[in-house]
């Protein structure tokens, strides 16, 4: 292991190094445990600038229901739920057939058209902003969920592909040709023996894909405008015009909405970072 | 009778060739979508950036007019070489993620008792929305009450605007990026620091290595594909960077923290009026830029495919 392992060092250097975890946890995390704080201050401490100071009084339940209550917070939250999860589902299912396809059969263009799915997964957004917008509006999509929902899936699809082609490969090669030999369809072998052992990487890009799409920014601001389709990051950016100065509700806000990915990555640690980290181990 | 003979000898022409043809039914989805989405839009775009077309209207053939309109912005240094300058700074500063995220994943590569929970808790800024890291350190930065100012003022240092000085704005929003950055990376560091070869570890310390020589000469070489995925993450998100500059500046102040992909987007869909043409064309020299880092990764790919 390397470093050297702490146990085997001096008493001395070990306290310190116990010491230092969190002290560096502390300096690391710093501008979120200040969102924390002032997320449960009253709005008085901000006039009066007690900004660092303890809250003059405890207020996080009357700030966090301000926030369920009294904004479109919750509306957003929602339309966020109901755009991830079905992208999820869409882009996973899609790539677990691709990734089927590329892994296991040998074809001329099967490398050409994997290269077709990672190259296309590394354009720039911009370079598909027009032709998207336009297509989606022709759709008659503009400014839905569900036209959101359709680009999100098939960009995904792109990662996804590269993931599960992958994954697919280092799979026991024997087993299809053991089951082709018992003379099963190509359709029932996908269905009952590689989907099965694809549970690990079916689990790891549910999280990996729910964390990319919760987050998105980009396709949010240029698909869809307004309180009923938007999510939750682009809502906090009206809820940044609707409450400029009201940092109590800006932050209570703002760590609502930045939750639930939160929770699914210390749900799923182990898998979140399986799908992460990729290739990067040999 | 010849209907049930139609059928059994269909299906067995399906049975004999299933093996040719189920590679295309179950690529034929994803691909359809793909091609929908994402490849054909990219020759759209290429196309219309010989156009002038506001979105509505008819759109009108214009040559490589808007090429030249951005050559000569160049020339004037105007919002054009200010965002191809932007571009730069990022792709070289957030680099520094690597290093960064190195260093942070042999401090905690322990195994003291809850290591566990740090390192999930080091990496919490990936996991977070770029919009709440955004406005996160706007507050971090606010010259009335932010903590930067907060710290420099403990030292007798003067109040600094960092987002609203054009001399500091730039690297100020790098400096909020390079955040996450640094935690995908030092995730990465991790698992690859877990599968290094403790042997070659121990015969470099039979033969007097530690610390830097060792770092150097045995650990880093053997994380080469943690490195090589840092690498490609963090060019690609250096050159994808608009989240964070939305958020932070919108572009501002006076345009001074623009990027590219951030001034596609203004040329194309706000007040600065639906240029589609001329964004188009931005757009096409961030994907060429952008292209030369996709050629490169996959080239290594297919060395690595031809290797096997």
């Amino acid at each position: 292991m390397f470093p050297k392992p702490i146990e085997k060092q001096p008493r001395a250097a070990q306290i310190t190094y116990q010491a230092m975890l969190p002290l560096a946890l502390l300096f690391w995390l710093g501008p979120l445990l200040a969102v924390a704080l002032f997320s449960v201050k009253p709005a008085a401490d901000f006039t009066n600038a007690n900004y660092w100071g303890m809250p003059s009084s405890f207020e996080g339940a009357f700030n966090y229901g301000q926030v369920f209550f009294n904004s479109d917070m919750p509306r957003y939250l929602l339309n966020s739920f109901m755009i991830t999860v079905p992208t999820v589902i869409g882009a996973v299912a899609l790539s677990c057939m691709t990734g089927f396809a590329l892994g296991i059969y040998k074809f001329k263009s099967n490398l050409w058209i994997f290269f077709m799915f990672v190259a296309g997964n590394f354009v720039p957004f911009q370079i598909l902003m027009v032709p998207v917008r336009d297509l989606t509006l022709q759709l008659g999509l503009y400014n839905t969920k569900t036209g959101l929902v359709l680009f999100h899936i098939a960009f995904q699809t792109g990662f996804c592909t590269l993931f599960m082609r992958n994954f697919i490969r280092a799979l026991p090669f024997e087993l299809i040709e053991a089951a082709r030999v018992e003379g099963i369809s190509e359709w029932r072998i996908f269905w009952y023996v590689v989907l099965p052992l694809m549970k690990p990487a079916i689990a790891a890009l549910s999280v990996l894909i729910f964390t990319f799409i919760w987050n998105d920014y980009f396709w949010a601001v240029v698909l869809t405008q307004g309180a009923e389709s938007q999510p939750v990051t682009a809502g906090i950016t009206s809820f940044n015009a609707q409450f400029r100065a009201a940092y109590q509700l800006m932050s209570a806000g703002s760590i609502v909405a930045a939750l639930p990915p939160v929770a699914m990555f210390f749900l799923m640690q182990k898998h979140f970072i399986a799908g992460l980290t990729l290739g990067a181990v040999k | 009778m010849t209907v049930a003979a139609d059928a059994s000898e269909q299906e067995s022409w399906f049975h004999r060739n299933q093996q040719r043809i189920a590679p295309w039914l179950f690529l034929t989805p994803g691909m359809l979508f793909f091609l929908v989405y994402v490849i054909i839009p990219v020759f759209q775009s290429f196309n219309l950036s010989l156009y002038e077309w506001d979105g509505l209207g008819a759109a009108e053939y214009v040559g490589f007019r808007n090429y030249e309109d951005l050559y000569w912005e160049w020339v004037d240094r105007d919002a054009f070489y200010i965002s191809m300058k932007n571009n730069l700074i990022w792709l070289i500063l957030y680099l520094a993620a690597i290093p960064a995220g190195l260093f942070i994943a042999l401090f905690l590569n322990q195994t003291v008792w809850g290591i566990r929970l740090y390192k999930s808790l080091f990496f919490f800024p990936f996991v977070i929305s770029q919009v709440v890291v955004g406005l996160v350190f706007t507050w971090f930065y606010d010259p009335t009450f932010g903590l930067l100012n907060e710290f420099l003022g403990f030292f007798g240092l003067g109040p600094v605007n960092v987002l609203g000085d054009e001399r500091f704005v730039t690297y100020g929003i790098i400096f909020a990026g390079l955040w996450p950055q640094t935690a995908y990376c030092m995730i990465l560091y991790l698992t690859g620091l877990n599968a290094v070869d403790p042997e070659q570890i121990e015969a470099g310390r039979l033969d007097g290595a530690k610390g830097w020589k060792m770092l150097w000469h045995i650990i880093i070489p053997q994380l080469r594909p943690a490195t090589f995925i840092a690498f490609v993450v963090t060019i690609i998100g250096a050159l994808r960077s608009f989240d964070l500059i939305s958020i932070m500046t919108q572009g501002g102040p006076f345009g001074s923290s623009r990027v590219l992909a951030y001034y596609m987007f203004e040329v194309a869909l706000s007040e600065y009026g639906f240029r589609m043409g001329y964004g188009a064309a931005i757009a096409v020299i961030l994907f060429l830029i952008m292209l030369c880092f996709i050629a490169y990764f996959l080239w290594s790919m297919y060395r690595e495919e031809k290797g096997r």
